[in-house]
């Protein structure tokens, strides 16, 4: 499998210079890698414009609701826990309209991978403030800073139970393919930021900004870049068994609240300790995973229903004498 | 000129707090009845609240099939004292009320939960009759009519049930009043005592301590009632009965269909009064397969069936988690009322441009807004039919009775695989958690459509690729599923084109739209007319009567007595409501000299569509909007006064507590 084997026809819209380029690249990169093959891949998104990103790629690709892609994803899996499941969203999609279902898709700790589209704007209804933007910062497009201050996506996930936390830069190829094969491998719920400079609305977190264009080293003139990796630093993110569960959430957050001049990106969290929801389902229904809702034969040849309901009948029936 | 005499012809109700276990005493009468060879049918009222709240059971016993309520009460069960001020004046001159004798001193004004107008027109009630504001003075009013009052000293009942199984302390068996409350009816009622001990044995299962003191507390309360009114004027007896009954609620009803119907995913928010058919559905997630289609190679095995029902965040999640999972070929459901069931919107239109089949069971209940959470009302047709922002194809259905419950709820999943679109099946509170024994449906003619479905296998390349919404072959385009191999699609809420990718084309969004509702001709043009509606009465009828879901069962009651008299007059039954069948109503109504629209809500929904798409008006409407579903009585008595042309255009029913 080659990257290319995962692309469309479909003219791509999105802005020149638009970071979505290199988080559509990368998500091809990491399904060639991984060798999957793309009709057992169903990408689903929300609106925006990182939601588009479906439409490029060559697996099954369901563009839903502004908000919604998560409880869309969560029912395919759901139904066919066989398949697997990539889900997209936007910053304002993901944590703002749609941060309900955010927070609920951590407490079921189901096997998919959940990424943000983060540039801090709405890209698609023309740059208004997207929950990850800081307060008190004026991107192109507002008529005034920013009043509301930022959500913490990392935070946000820690607290909500994901089980796998990381977070890209979509300018470093390289290390957004190796977060992405990590988070599709991860078993259980894994949650995906990736920072993605919109250079149209946001013209403060932009490609050069995060790269340290504007502080150069002053004897070489190399940029200083904010961006820098977590296990550069050798840190370690795993929960090697459940009792380094709070040292390592709270490592995490401490991570997480890094902005500004130094921000980490890379894994930030990982246990394998939480069951996942489809293994507290078989705890139910033992049968799940080998027959689930979407493969079961409902019907007979001729549409003979399948469903012998006798037992449950006979409960709430009053034989005759 | 001696009393009448009546058999197997009973209206019981029991009332008392919410969470003091009247829901248990009801089940227990009406288990009781039917093991004796009784049908039953119950309603059940109740405040949105957990305890102390009033809430009863109204239940009718019969030989033959009852299939809703009466107004009147023959006996009045209660235990403590806001029942009898609210549903005493309801018990007939010859019925019979068993009460507390300790509660004689009660006033009305010590009924905090009674409301203020309930509580004035009862104190103008008692001052009509010169008396003054007790139990003791309600009750002596009553029998002046004629009520037979029955008191059962609860208190002394229970303190030798405390001896006999040594009890400590009271409080641990209070719940037992309810069943002295039954067993003091059945007394009355001279019924068989054996069918009320098989009754408890059912209701408390492996509980043998609380079924012996039950059944010997009962057995006192019966005894005692017996010997005080010894020839009270209604009377129980079993019925010996060769057919089987189901005896089911129509939140039942509706999960069996659903079941029947292959429905493997269901998703739900909780919601009065929809959940408790998720929560039936979550009770029996392991299915029985039957043989049909068993390949005997693999020895008559395979892996378990079994279904997924899913609690959900909110009903947006409900409604889009469902989509995601009939996309992937489960049937899906989800489940909800009016305040879901509005924020379900966006989702279903995003199902009705993507072609997913999606079913929506939509228990109705009293809105807008929070509304009456426990009441019931039919007003949400208007709604079903147009929920969500532009022109989106969808098939309404509403169920009238628990087998339309059963039959809807499996067909539900074929019109939407077929028709490829979102299906609505409405239901309602009075269906929901009324409770009736009826015949076992026979159902040997369902069979499961799964529609046009695209296969890997059928020869789709890269020039000549699968087309998720293909334009070539009418309005039906072959549905592939996520995770099969070469029929790889797209979908988007966006319009698309034959992929599934945005388009914004003038011409692809003329052929798409078009496509669409193309559909919905086809379903008009392929649902039996047996699907669609039911006539009752004389096809010549001058006088026909339009209504819509669970209105029928009271209707039918009322109408069998019309007819029996000799009344010329039809009932068109509308079951399928969207596509419209404007051709058979405009025939069956198009003669009709009187046409009288019969609906629980304020607007006359149904009548009003009507006229959309026949022209034709009603002439007359019966209306209810308060709450509590139509007796048959109070239409007898409307329809009556319409045919006796005394009616005004609008009557509007208002009975029930
Ligand atoms: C219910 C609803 N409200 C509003 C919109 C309008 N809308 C479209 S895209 C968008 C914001 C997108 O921002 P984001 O999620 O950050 O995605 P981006 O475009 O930045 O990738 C909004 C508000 C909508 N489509 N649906
Ligand atoms: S508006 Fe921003 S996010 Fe949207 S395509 Fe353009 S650059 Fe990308
Ligand atoms: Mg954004």
């Amino acid at each position: 499998m080659k990257p290319a084997d995962f692309a469309t026809e479909v003219h791509n819209d999105w802005c020149p210079g638009c970071g979505d380029f290199g988080i559509l690249r990368t998500i091809q990169m990491a399904l060639a890698e991984l060798r999957m093959e793309p009709h057992r891949v169903t990408i689903v998104s929300g609106i925006g414009c990182s939601a588009k990103t479906i439409h490029y790629v060559k697996t099954y690709g369901v563009h839903t609701l502004h908000g919604r892609a998560l409880p869309y994803a969560t029912g395919v899996k759901l139904a066919n826990p066989q398949l697997k499941v990539l889900c997209l969203s936007g910053d304002g999609d993901g944590l703002g309209i749609g941060g309900g279902h955010f927070v609920n898709a951590g407490r079921r700790n189901l096997d998919m991978l959940y990424v943000i589209h983060d540039n801090g704007v709405y890209g698609l209804t023309k740059g208004q403030a997207a929950p990850t933007l800081k307060l008190g910062v004026q991107t192109k497009s507002l008529a005034h800073p920013n009043i509301n201050d930022a959500v913490n996506p990392i935070w946000l996930a820690l607290a909500a139970g994901a089980t796998w936390v990381g977070r890209g830069y979509s300018y470093d190829i390289k290390h957004l393919v190796s977060l992405l094969k990590q988070g599709i491998e991860h078993k259980g719920y894994a949650f995906l930021d990736v920072l993605q400079p919109c250079p149209t609305y946001n013209d403060i977190n932009t490609k050069e900004w995060y790269g340290g264009e504007d502080r150069k080293e002053t004897n070489s003139g190399r940029p200083l870049p904010r961006v820098y990796k977590l296990e550069d630093e050798g840190f370690d993110p795993v929960v090697h068994e459940p009792s380094e569960l709070e040292k390592k959430a709270t490592q995490a957050l401490e991570k997480a609240l890094e902005w500004g001049d130094r921000i980490p990106i890379g894994v930030f969290f990982k246990s394998e300790h939480v069951p996942t929801f489809e293994e507290r389902i078989m705890q139910r229904v033992p049968t799940y995973m080998d027959n689930p809702p979407a493969l079961q034969a409902i019907a007979g040849p001729n549409g003979e229903p399948r469903t012998d309901l006798t037992r449950l009948i006979q409960r709430m029936t009053f034989k005759g004498a | 000129m001696s009393p009448a005499i009546h058999v197997n012809d009973l209206s019981w109700l029991i009332g008392g707090p919410q969470g003091s276990g009247v829901d248990s005493s009801a089940n227990v009468f009406a288990r009781a009845c039917a093991a004796g060879g009784l049908n039953v049918f119950g309603k059940r009222e109740f405040y949105s609240n957990i305890m102390g709240e009033h809430s009863y059971f109204a239940l009718r016993a019969h030989t033959n099939l009852v299939r809703s309520h009466i107004d009147a009460v023959n006996v009045l069960a209660t235990f403590e004292a806001e029942t009898v001020f609210r549903h005493a004046r309801a018990v007939t001159d010859d019925g019979a009320i068993v009460y507390d004798p300790a509660l004689a001193k009660t006033r009305l004004s010590d009924i905090p939960t009674i409301e203020k107008r309930l509580a004035a027109d009862l104190k103008t009630y008692l001052i009509s009759h010169g008396v003054g504001e007790t139990i003791g003075d309600l009750l002596a009013a009553a029998k002046q009519r004629g009520v037979a009052l029955v008191p059962i000293p609860f208190k002394d009942l229970l303190d030798q049930i405390a001896d006999e199984f040594q009890i400590d302390q009271l409080s641990k068996i209070s719940r037992v009043v309810n069943m002295l409350a039954v067993g003091a009816s059945f007394g009355l009622l001279g019924f068989d005592f054996a069918m009320m001990r098989a009754s408890l044995e059912e209701v408390f299962r492996a509980k043998a301590k609380i079924v012996n003191m039950n059944a010997a507390g009962a057995q006192k309360a019966y005894d005692l009632a017996r010997s005080l009114v010894p020839d009270f004027r209604y009377r129980l007896q079993t019925v010996a009965r060769k057919e089987p009954r189901l005896f089911l609620t129509g939140s039942q009803a509706t999960a069996l269909g659903k079941l029947y119907g292959g429905m493997r995913f269901q998703t739900y928010y909780p919601i009065t009064p929809a959940s408790d058919e998720s929560e039936f559905l979550e009770e029996n997630e392991i299915l029985d397969l039957n043989g049909h289609g068993l390949v005997p190679e693999a020895g008559g095995k395979e892996k378990g069936a079994s279904m997924l029902v899913v609690q959900t965040e909110d009903e947006i999640a409900a409604v889009t988690m469902a989509t995601g999972a009939a996309l992937t070929g489960a049937r899906s459901a989800t489940a909800t009322s009016g305040p879901g069931f509005s924020l379900m919107m966006e989702g279903i239109g995003w199902a009705s441009i993507n072609e997913v089949p999606l079913v929506i069971t939509l228990y109705q209940r009293a809105g807008p807004s929070t509304g009456m959470p426990t009441r019931h009302e039919q007003g949400d047709l208007r709604f079903a039919l147009h929920a969500g922002h532009g022109e989106s194809p969808r098939i309404v259905l509403a169920s009238g009775d628990f087998e339309e419950c059963i039959r809807d709820g499996f067909l539900a999943f074929n019109y939407a695989e077929r028709y490829q679109m979102p299906v609505i099946h409405l239901v309602d509170k009075a269906l929901a958690n009324s409770y009736a024994t009826i015949a076992p449906p026979d159902l040997s003619d369902l069979r499961i459509e799964r529609g046009a479905l695209a296969f890997g296998n059928n020869g789709y390349s890269k020039e000549n690729p699968y087309k998720r919404f293909d334009l070539g072959n009418g309005p039906v385009s072959p549905r592939a599923l996520l995770g099969q191999e070469e029929t790889i699609f797209w979908n988007t809420g966006d319009e698309h084109d034959e992929l599934g990718h945005i388009t914004e084309d003038p011409g692809l969004r003329n052929a798409m739209m078009e496509k669409r509702f193309a559909k919905l001709d086809l379903a008009s043009r392929e649902i039996p007319d047996d699907v669609k509606m039911a006539y009752f009465g004389p096809k010549d009828a001058g006088t026909v009567i339009v209504s819509w879901g669970s209105t029928k069962g009271a209707l039918l009651d009322a109408l069998d007595r019309l007819w029996a008299e000799g009344a010329k007059i039809g009932y068109l039954h509308l079951r399928l409501i969207n596509p419209f069948p404007v051709d058979t109503v405009r025939k069956f109504l198009a003669k009709a000299k009187r046409r009288i629209g019969v609906e629980m809500n304020f607007g006359a929904q149904l009548a009003g569509v009507v006229r959309e798409h026949t022209g034709i008006e009603m002439t007359h409407f019966i209306l209810k909007y308060n709450g509590r579903p139509m007796s048959n009585t109070e239409l007898y008595d409307a329809l009556r006064s319409v045919l006796g042309g005394k009616a005004e255009k609008r009557t509007v029913l208002t009975r029930g507590a």
